[in-house]
């Protein structure tokens, strides 16, 4: 590794009222890369991305953001890391250029007028600048909150769902923005709950009850899990459903759209519980690549079984 | 039948609602409680035992019986003597009696001889309840006392009674600088602990602090704005009260700067300790109110603090509004300075010393 990492953490753990929230966490992240921070809700996210922020002081490990040690050095991190807030968290009742401006202070940037009117520039938000933030729909909001904790050009850009109800318009727009910050060397973790914002990671981590359950680039997850998935169309599928749900060979079954997603581990018992399907009228069987997101339904599944 | 299903579904949440807000239930229950013992034991609108102290021209039978009569009447409370002359340039004006009473030299020969000699009563009439009730029973008493050596004959003594500080008993004179100390109370406590629990309920706090900012320099910048406001607000109140009620101002703007500036400090405090444990600007709200009523009651704002029994007395000396009130009216009508004030300034101090400690104590702990 010739770069140092832009985070390198292990061992992170967290624990609030004798409840452990996140438990012996490792992460690293080389510079320039999004990365994806996937997990189901309450899994522990958020309380990572606000230890390696300088936010919250871990009960035990550590480890470094930008090369800063995130427990002795938090005000340094803060200085050089963006995070963005799940929940908005800038001022309702003061206009946009007035809530940018603010951070820039926070912040002691010199030439704050001039740093401000090329965040409003950037990010198209000049013809909003008089609005109050309040006032704003919700892909404007993220979009202000990105500029906000942008302004001070850290190198790592901790984003805590970032497009969480937001329109898909707005999602890619705002994802064409976090691709142009890492071509200029921003690294980024994104945490998020769409699988088509995930696949445009570079690296994909799963976490489930605080812990890390995989860590791996997006194509490889569904080969690393050694699920195989067969798609069934046609009409009439409910009956399929209900028999399948119960059949040996059977890990998972999802509905895609008008298709079923029949995943197992064992190819032969898969394929034996398919079998009857595959000559019935109406109805279509094809093998199909297992998806990103049928893996993390069954990664969700496993980890209920493993840690509750 | 679904209508009232509904009904009982809804006030059944209400219930539950109610109850998992600790602190709401909490007030909703202690504040009765408090007002209820507040009211029932604490407040009397007719003050009894008020410090008197006697200025001993004459001893003889006639003057001791006097004193005697007074003490049984249970509206003074002969604390002391005192030496003849500036009596009430020092000791009431600091506030230590509420009445004194003078005995002139030769007082005794000159009853005697039935010359009618005169017996004098100053009153401390800032407060005009707390100093009516005395100094209307006083020459009843006097006659009483004299009655079985004497007879009854005519008045045999003159009673005079000289309304200090508030000659004419106008009650806004007393009021006026009280108030200072309840709205600056209310609305200091109240705007500092609100703007602080709003950034944390709206969740602008934690953007706040992702950036280097120093939790001291949050404070500061935001109870520094409510400062501003407090000397607004006094300002304001001056200006009211000069105008429109007349009430003068006597006594050194330094040691009122001093008693204000102070003040304001403290109720920013309590403000600042509200926020740490309040987890909703309503909740915030409440602790204020909590707070806010004891301030009214106990403060001698509204009733006299000298007719409080002593445990009321003695919460009522760990309210800072208590100690300003005093100051102010002192400050303000009885022409008092920084010297005079003093008693009420290290109070006030103490008490900012501890509640600043225990906010910034719990400050830590909640940024977490």
């Amino acid at each position: 590794m010739s770069e140092p990492l832009a985070i390198d953490v292990s061992g992170l753990s967290k624990s609030f009222g004798g409840t452990k929230v996140v438990d012996r966490f490792d992460m690293q992240v080389p510079p320039g890369r999004i990365y994806g921070f996937l997990g189901p809700n309450g899994s522990g996210k958020t309380t990572t991305i606000r230890m390696m922020c300088g936010l919250l002081r871990p009960d035990e490990g550590g480890g470094t953001a930008l090369g800063l040690d995130i427990i002795r050095q938090s005000r340094e991190i803060k200085a050089r890391v963006g995070y963005m807030t799940q929940r908005f968290s800038l001022y309702g009742d003061l206009t946009v250029r007035e809530n940018l401006t603010f951070m820039a202070r926070l912040h002691a940037l010199p030439g704050v007028r001039t740093v401000v009117d090329t965040a409003l520039e950037t990010y198209d938000l000049a013809p909003r600048a008089r609005q109050l933030a309040a006032n704003l729909s919700g892909g404007w909001k993220q979009r202000l909150a990105l500029a906000a904790a942008s302004l001070h050009e850290p190198g790592l850009l901790l984003l805590d769902e970032p497009t969480a109800g937001v329109d898909p318009k707005a999602r890619r727009d705002f994802w064409d923005r976090i691709r142009r910050l890492a071509r200029q060397g921003v690294t980024v973790l994104v945490s998020t709950h769409y699988m088509d914002e995930a696949v445009q990671c570079d690296n994909i981590t799963f976490i489930a009850y605080g812990r890390k359950l995989i860590d791996a680039p997006a194509s490889e997850i569904p080969g690393r899990i050694g699920l195989k998935t067969i798609r069934i169309e046609g009409q009439g599928l409910q009956p399929v459903y209900d028999t399948l749900e119960k059949a040996d060979g059977v890990e998972q079954i999802a509905r895609f759209g008008a298709a079923l997603h029949v995943s197992g581990r064992d190819e032969a018992g898969l394929d034996a519980a398919i079998a009857r399907y595959r000559n019935q009228d109406g109805l279509t069987v094809t093998a199909a690549k297992t998806g990103l997101e049928e893996a993390f339904i069954w990664l969700m599944t496993g980890a209920e079984d493993n840690f509750r | 039948m679904n209508g009232l299903s509904r009904i009982l579904a809804i006030l059944g949440k209400e219930f539950i609602q109610m109850l998992r807000d600790r602190l709401t239930f909490g007030m909703m229950v202690g504040i009765p409680v408090m007002q209820l013992l507040l009211f029932g034991y604490a407040i009397n609108t007719d003050p009894r035992d008020l410090p008197t102290l006697v200025e001993m021209g004459d001893t003889g039978p006639a003057s001791r019986a006097i004193l005697q009569a007074m003490e049984t009447s249970e509206y003074f409370d002969l604390i002391g003597t005192v030496a003849p002359g500036d009596a009430v340039e020092t000791v009431m004006r600091d506030g230590e009696a509420a009445f004194i009473v003078t005995i002139p030299p030769g007082f005794e020969r000159a009853l005697a001889r039935g010359e009618r000699p005169q017996i004098l009563l100053d009153v401390d009439a800032t407060d005009p309840v707390a100093a009516g009730a005395g100094s209307g029973a006083f020459p009843s008493i006097v006659q009483e006392a004299l009655a079985p050596m004497l007879g009854e004959m005519t008045p045999p003594v003159e009673t005079v009674i000289h309304r200090r500080y508030n000659p004419a008993g106008r009650t806004a004179l007393n009021i006026v600088p009280g108030l200072l100390g309840i709205i600056l109370t209310m609305t200091m406590a109240m705007m500092t602990s609100m703007a602080l629990t709003r950034e944390a309920e709206r969740g602008t706090l934690e953007a706040l602090l992702s950036t280097p900012t120093r939790p001291h320099e949050v404070m500061i910048g935001k109870i520094t704005p409510y400062v501003v406001v407090g000397f607004i607000q006094v300002a304001i109140m001056l200006a009211g009260a000069r105008l429109l009620f007349g009430v003068p101002f006597l006594g050194s703007p330094i040691a009122f700067l001093v008693a204000v500036s102070l003040f304001i400090l403290v109720n920013l405090a309590l403000g600042f300790l509200f926020s740490t444990v309040a987890r909703s600007q309503m909740q915030a709200m409440q602790l204020t109110f909590f707070a806010f009523l004891p301030s009214i009651l106990l403060s001698g704002f509204m009733f006299p603090f000298a007719a409080m029994p002593h445990w009321a007395q003695a919460i009522g000396q760990a309210i800072p509004a208590t100690h300003f009130i005093r100051a102010v009216r002192a400050i303000m009508l009885k022409g008092a300075g920084l010297d005079h004030v003093w008693p009420q300034i290290w109070p006030l101090m103490v008490i900012f010393a501890v509640i600043a400690t225990v906010a910034m104590l719990r400050y830590r702990q909640t940024l977490d």
